[in-house]
């Protein structure tokens, strides 16, 4: 082996019409190296990808100036090359897994025709031999009963299970460069450690040179063995995941360390001291069943089960858990979008539980909520004064000139230019639009505002701009934060008290500080021992420890499927309410 | 699946009995068939006789039940004028019609699924615009014109094609386009928009990034995921087709289908005739909805599951 890199990509410049995603890039990457291409979103890292795998074009990108060189002994130019032997490079020498593991397989299609598509056209291989191949692949990520999952469609898979799909599909042909962007973004902490690791030993096994395209640098610390850092299309600093860890040399990439939230270094915050009880729940359950047929028994599925929390005024309870835990599912029956099974919400002194939708609407101007995903949850048809006074004036009916006002003033809370009033949605990025939502939900003076992952689709410095002014509001207000994320770093800096869901139940709850030093509950364990730290010196060498709760591990993949809703009709929770 | 498949066929059997039952009051409600049916030369006896063999006596439920309990056995009575049982009638009017439906819907799925990509690939191009456009036009234009114009080109100036009947394969040819011009539009722009759904999903640009030529990530991963919307369209539209397509186009061109036989009886008040022709129609048409239902659980996994 040649110690020549097996990816070269030099002055590379890509451009979206008039609009340059990527100036003058240059990296090599060698046989079994790992190289962390970090950045926030718009700052050129997934053009960059495209453009070595040249399916730019087909985004509407153009590669204007550079070259990308595939090979270590006769290196060919892949900027040159024509369509056709293009097409017999991808997905043999250059794979690519993506960020959405839930849409990046086909879904009409069964996983082993998808497999074998890549083996028969590269390899060449017939059919029984390409469905042996396949079964090894999946074999080789690791995934259990590989010859069953052949035969399943892409909905029956859980998040993990998908994207372990996609990786063996990527390295069915040992290609030498596996592209990878942001691969683990879409999962959650655990998933992604398990993800993580097998990427890594399957990399020691195939020895090929991996791009890994991400944000997080909690990651980066995880599996880098160096790091570009992109910011608009530009190459800040590059230097060995150990020598950036240590000492950034770029004014950005200091930044984004900042921004990083670190487990076990924020300060927590300290108790609060109202003992006004706003919101208090007491045995909430709710089980969604899966009408069966007349060969079909019912299924049901316990999506929460006896939860019982308080929060006071002023005060921020976490909420944190794998995806399929239930914790939306919560959200959403404390609010009565999904009506509870059993047990009883009470909110301000009053038990809502029983109401009717008359005095139920009332009482939810009391509740407020943030979405997850910024760009769904603003009606793109709505000016910004029009959205933020909504909920007002629903609930109050506002003249012209005092939505006009409240507008102006919601917009100073969330630190958005009063200009903002006149415009659309679309004008704004993923942080100035969850700042929307934020102001929003403050337009009824909510006692409670329940934030559903809230910051999880911001990178991670608009992320921690976003907490800030959560928690800057709830000093100034008063206001109680249920705020849910699988992102425990995250819970962490935002969270006066934290509660642990696994499987419907809260498995633990109390002071921030005491449910991350000292957890009791060995799901507690597992959850904080997956989060990745950035810190490539404190990289984990051995396995998530999973032993301990393994029994309870065995049906939370099947509950997790039901109760995020992908394939079922599920009344409100599939809709997104 | 198999629970599935049940289902819809309980709910078809649930939609025919409301079917044969409206048509039974329907036909009622238009004025009692003595008094066309039976003509004014008649004598009291004679008239009493055909009465109680037509089964008119009894009020509206015994004739209700009666009609049901014919149904059921398979007696659907005579024709007041050929005098024969209904169902021989009907029985010889069902493979003209079927054979039309058949070639509308060949013809149909080889010109617009083609022309549908093509319009969702080239959709800045002119290709595209000039395949919408046409689609436009045809959609607009209604069948019996279409006919009309056929008629007036190709059998009355230049005297290529036969207009009457069925005869020969030629007979098929104007029948045909004029059955399914408008199937024709709709169902390319269908394909074209269920094709641009498609063609941004992310799992697309999987199959680029497996090395999969254009051609094969278009048809394969693409038109199989589009095939579901255009599945459920082209169901609605073949039953539209079998119901009331067929009357118009078999009208103008004589063709000896079940159309053509409900137009005339309809105009002869022969009512067993008219209903039991009704009732094969709707029929036909719910069958089609039932077989696209379940082509449609075939086309995507997901329902499948769901509907379990």
């Amino acid at each position: 082996m040649s110690d020549r890199p097996v990816l070269s990509v030099e002055r590379l410049s890509v451009s979206f019409g008039r609009h340059q995603a990527v100036k003058s890039l240059s990296f090599n990457i060698g046989a079994g190296e790992t190289l962390a291409l970090v950045g926030e979103s718009g700052s050129g890292k997934s053009a960059t990808a495209l453009s070595v795998l040249r399916l730019i074009e087909r985004e509407g990108g153009r590669i204007t100036d550079g070259a990308i060189r595939l090979g270590s002994d006769d290196p060919v130019d892949l900027t040159t090359l024509p369509e056709q032997a293009l097409q017999k490079l991808r997905g043999n020498r250059i794979s690519m897994i993506f960020q959405e593991p839930m849409t990046s397989l086909n879904p009409v299609m069964r996983i082993d025709e998808q497999l074998c598509e890549v083996l028969r056209r590269h390899q060449r291989l017939n059919r029984v031999d390409a469905l042996k191949a396949a079964e090894r692949a999946l074999e080789q990520v690791r995934i259990p009963e590989p010859a069953r999952r052949l035969r399943q469609y892409p909905h029956e898979l859980s998040g993990g299970l998908r994207q372990r799909v996609m990786i063996a599909i990527a390295l069915a042909c040992r290609p030498d460069v596996l592209i990878a962007d942001e691969p683990t973004t879409a999962l959650d902490v655990t998933t992604q450690a398990e993800v993580l690791a097998l990427l890594k030993s399957l990399q020691a096994e195939l020895g090929m040179a991996v791009l890994f395209i991400t944000h997080d640098m909690g990651v980066v610390a995880e599996i880098a063995d160096r790091v570009a850092v992109l910011r608009h299309g530009v190459m800040e600093e590059t230097a060995s995941v150990e020598a950036l860890f240590a000492a950034p040399r770029s004014e950005y990439a200091r930044q984004l360390m900042a921004a990083t939230p670190k487990l076990g270094q924020a300060t927590p915050r300290p108790p609060v001291e109202s003992n006004e009880v706003v919101l208090s729940v007491r045995g909430l359950a709710r089980s969604f069943s899966q009408a069966g047929g007349f060969l079909k028994p019912k299924t049901v599925a316990h999506a929460v089960k006896d939860v019982s929390f308080e929060i006071r005024a002023g005060e921020t309870l976490g909420l944190v858990g794998e995806s399929g835990c239930g914790k939306s599912t919560l959200s959403r029956s404390l609010m009565r979008l999904i009506e509870p099974d059993g047990g009883e919400v009470i909110l301000a002194g009053r038990n809502i539980t029983a109401l009717d939708q008359t005095a139920l609407r009332a009482e939810r101007s009391k509740v407020q909520m943030v979405f997850q995903d910024p760009f769904a949850s603003l009606n793109p048809r709505l000016n910004v004064r029009d959205l933020i006074t909504e909920p007002a004036y629903l609930h109050s009916g506002l003249n012209a000139a005092a939505r006009e006002a409240l507008a102006a003033d919601l917009l100073d809370k969330v630190g958005l230019d009063r200009d903002a009033a006149r415009r659309f949605p679309h004008q704004f990025s993923g942080g100035q639009r969850q700042r929307l939502c934020i102001a929003r939900a403050l337009s009824v003076s909510p006692k409670v505002i329940l934030a559903d992952e809230a910051v999880s689709a911001l990178d991670v410095s608009t992320a921690d701009r976003v907490t800030r002014l959560m928690c800057e509001i709830q000093e100034s207000l008063g206001i109680a934060f249920l705020f849910i994320s699988h992102d425990i770093a995250v819970v962490e800096r935002m969270s006066h008290r934290i509660a642990v869901m696994y499987r419907g139940e809260i498995v633990e709850i109390g002071p921030t500080e005491q449910v991350l030093r000292a957890p009791a509950h060995p799901y507690t364990q597992r959850l904080l021992s997956a989060v990745p730290r950035p810190d490539p010196k404190a990289r984990r060498r051995a396995p998530v420890p999973e032993a301990q709760i393994a029994d309870l591990d065995n049906n939370a993949a099947g509950i997790g499927m039901l109760v995020s809703g992908g394939q079922l009709d599920l009344p409100g929770a599939a809709a997104g309410v | 699946m198999t629970v599935y498949v049940l289902r819809t066929l309980a709910k078809m059997a649930l939609t025919l009995f409301v079917i044969v039952s409206l048509v039974f009051f329907a036909t009622r409600l238009s004025g009692s068939p003595l008094e066309t049916a039976l003509g004014e030369g008649l004598t009291e006896e004679d008239r009493t006789m055909m009465i109680e063999y037509f089964g008119l006596n009894g009020s509206i439920w015994e004739q209700y039940a009666r009609y049901l309990r014919g149904v059921v056995e398979g007696n659907f009575g005579l024709s007041f004028l050929e005098r024969r049982p209904v169902a021989d009638i009907v029985a010889e009017r069902i493979g003209p019609s079927l054979q039309l439906l058949a070639s509308s819907l060949a013809l149909t799925l080889i010109v617009s699924l083609p022309l549908g990509v093509l319009a969702a690939l080239y959709r800045k191009s002119w290709v595209g615009s000039a395949i919408m456009t046409l689609a436009f036009v045809g959609y607009a234009v209604p069948n019996f014109i279409i006919a009309i114009f056929m008629i007036l080109l190709f059998a009355f100036t230049w005297n290529l094609l036969p207009v009457v009947g069925n005869g020969s394969p030629a007979h098929f040819i104007m029948p045909t386009i004029a059955m399914s011009g408008v199937l024709i539009a709709a169902l390319t722009r269908f394909t074209r928009n269920a094709m641009l759904d498609v063609l941004g999903q992310d799992f697309m640009r999987t199959a680029r990034a497996k090395g999969l030529p254009e051609s094969v990530v278009v048809l394969k991963h693409g038109l199989r995921n589009a095939s579901v919307t255009i599945l459920s369209v082209l169901g609605l539209q073949i039953a539209g087709l079998a119901a009331a397509g067929n009357v118009v186009v078999e009208a103008i061109f004589s063709w000896p289908g079940i159309g053509e036989l409900l137009v005339a009886s309809a105009i002869q008040r022969d009512y067993p005739v008219l209903q039991f022709g009704v009732i094969t129609v709707a029929v036909a048409v719910v069958t089609i909805n039932a077989a696209t239902d379940i082509a449609y659980a075939y086309a995507d996994p997901r329902i499948r599951l769901s509907r379990g």
